[in-house]
């Protein structure tokens, strides 16, 4: 458990090892999923987030902040570029991936599987780290489900709009209500076994041909 | 009979996969009851996690990192497998027109010698030195990467220290090519087909190919983990076979137009089918003015013998990663590395054990520079190189 010293849960995740607050660095082009990632960090009390969107000469950039946690969308082909930073002999501040640990295995994978992968820098504990990790994975996934939620609507949004322009189609040339030609494509899509919107789109390719 | 075995196998888009999209696309391993979904992938790190945690079944992946895996640097060790060469060779050296011109002027006879090319490099560094200008920078494509090894191999050799004399940055192989257009990079190192596309736009001329610098360097493996093969009996011969029969395909000259056409499908290597034409006929287009160069071993995928793993290159690559400081010196190392490379699961599949065939390096290697290389005594190899980090 916590000592009552430290603010809360996660709360020794809130400053590395010299003890400035923790400074982190979100590696992402795109910008929705890098604000709801940042706002996140904001929330569990990590101010200082930086947000890098352009990958041109990526190891200066990061240099030029200093992070002490690199978090990278795994789409992102520059998560090779850090991880030449876990190779460089010389370099004096130097990042361990946080898949180095090898009894974590449930960690990899719900970060592999959320599609984010988290460097650390400097002496910073592992439960820090992997505090942040859970939060971002957490908000990745959120973001998974809205952007999936979003494509949804759009298809249903869609499908309806055919379906619409195929009951007009029928409403006019079969001199039809508009319950009939709904009830007759459902009744159609039943025979067939396909979907209503199958039916509704050829219905409008045929009317399309017949023209 | 049970349906046919699922596998997901991830990729890079790059030339060396041929075998691999060939295999699942023109029905080589259906043949062998697989049902494989190729899954293109936009990092090694995402390939090479991925594989480590059985999301793929196996992966195209670079030789080195299937050693770093097995031996445990820089990431979570995992015993890896490697049964099967995807591809020898296939990488080349492209650097920019500015550094192209200033090597030629250093050079003292011909540039497409790559022992004339690294000394005449060293020339170049030492005169930028002493105007003041910043080192160059190279670019290639991962810590433990063949191309790499390869570069480091051929500047050091001409007595450039690739660590105090220039700087070699990783950049994905993608971004290659825009690096070297806005001067990010000086020159690269990468497979095909990203040294053509520079050509093709005017900002690069190919210096070498790496066969030029080792006649013979495993790229591509296909790997597994070593627990996979023990959880799924037989898979991994049949694997090997779907790959041997479609290497073969690939070498055929009267399949290229049609392999080329399937490597070039937007969701393969997503390239025009002409360039990926010419890499798989060794034939490269160098210079932005026309000139080409020929080399019958530009890449090796399907030829006798180009497939079958050798415990050789396994200890190759790992002498270049104690010689860079990647990696401790130890015997124990150096057997686990060879144990990745299994030529006997590769003759186990096909039947009957094959040596190298005629007209290869008698070391299996043939370097350009430095004496033969014996995989049983690295510490000799080291010794010899004056440029160096660990050992």
């Amino acid at each position: 458990m916590a000592s009552n010293k430290k603010p809360g849960p996660g709360g020794a995740a809130r400053t590395a090892a010299g003890g400035h607050p923790l400074k982190i660095a979100i590696v992402d082009e795109s910008p929705i999923r890098a604000a709801i990632l940042e706002e996140g960090l904001h929330d569990a009390g990590h101010g200082d987030v930086v947000r890098i969107a352009d990958m041109t000469d990526l190891l200066t950039r990061i240099y030029a902040v200093d992070p002490d946690v690199i978090l990278i969308d795994l789409e992102n082909p520059s998560r090779d570029i850090l991880e030449q930073m876990l190779q460089m002999s010389r370099a004096v501040r130097r990042p361990v991936a946080m898949f180095v640990d090898q009894s974590d295995t449930a960690s990899i994978q719900a970060a592999v599987d959320a599609g984010v992968s988290a460097y650390s820098v400097g002496g910073l504990k592992k439960e820090g780290v992997k505090h942040i990790l859970d939060l971002c994975i957490s908000r990745f996934n959120a973001f998974a489900r809205l952007q999936s939620e979003l494509e949804r609507t759009k298809t249903v949004l869609e499908e309806r709009k055919i379906i619409d322009r195929a009951k007009g189609i029928l409403m006019k040339a079969k001199s039809m209500t508009e319950a009939n030609a709904y009830a007759l494509m459902r009744r159609t899509a039943m025979n067939e076994k396909k979907k209503i919107v199958e039916i509704a789109q050829s219905v409008i390719t045929t009317a399309e041909l017949l023209k | 009979m049970s349906g046919p075995v699922k596998l997901r196998i991830g990729f890079i888009p790059l030339a060396d996969a041929a075998a691999l999209i060939v295999a699942a696309d023109k029905d080589f391993a259906a043949g062998e009851g697989l049902d494989v979904e190729l899954v293109r992938e936009v990092s090694w790190s995402n390939v090479r996690d991925k594989l480590n945690i059985g999301l793929f079944d196996a992966a195209h992946l670079l030789a080195p990192v299937a050693i770093a895996s097995s031996l445990g640097l820089g990431h979570v060790k995992v015993p890896i497998l490697a049964p099967f060469n995807l591809g020898l060779n296939g990488n080349a050296i492209t650097v920019s027109p500015g550094l192209h011109a200033a090597i030629a002027a250093a050079a003292d006879g011909d540039i497409a010698d790559p022992k004339v090319s690294s000394c005449a490099l060293a020339r170049v560094v030492r005169e930028r030195r002493k105007a003041g200008k910043d080192p160059l920078t190279f670019g290639m494509t991962f810590p433990f990467s063949t191309h790499n090894y390869q570069l480091r191999f051929w500047m050091a050799a001409g007595d450039v220290d690739p660590d105090e004399d220039l700087r070699l940055v990783v950049l994905p192989p993608p971004y290659m090519v825009e690096s070297l257009a806005s001067g990010h990079v000086d020159a690269f190192c990468v497979g095909a087909p990203w040294n053509s596309v520079a050509v093709d736009l005017g900002i690069g001329h190919i210096l070498h190919f790496v066969s030029e610098i080792l006649a013979r360097a495993a790229e591509k493996v296909l790997a597994v983990r070593s627990q996979w093969v023990a959880d799924n009996p037989g898979v991994l011969e049949r694997l090997v076979r779907a790959h041997t029969g479609a290497a073969a395909y690939v070498e055929d000259p009267a399949n290229r137009d049609e392999v080329a056409a399937i490597l070039s499908a937007p969701n393969r290597i997503g390239v025009a089918a002409e360039v990926i034409r010419r890499t798989l006929d060794g034939r490269l287009k160098i210079s932005p003015s026309g000139a080409v160069r020929a080399s019958d071993r530009y890449l090796l995928i399907g030829r006798a013998g180009d497939a079958r793993p050798d415990p050789t290159q396994a200890a190759w690559l790992y002498a270049q990663m104690v010689r860079w400081g990647q990696a401790p010196m130890s015997a124990a190392l150096l057997a686990a590395a060879k144990a990745v490379f299994r030529p006997d699961l590769y003759d186990a599949a096909l039947g009957g054990g094959h040596g190298l065939p005629a007209g290869e390096p008698a070391d299996g290697i043939g370097a350009f520079a430095g004496p033969a290389f014996d995989p049983d005594n690295i510490a000799a190899h080291l010794a010899i190189w004056p440029i160096r980090r660990g050992d």
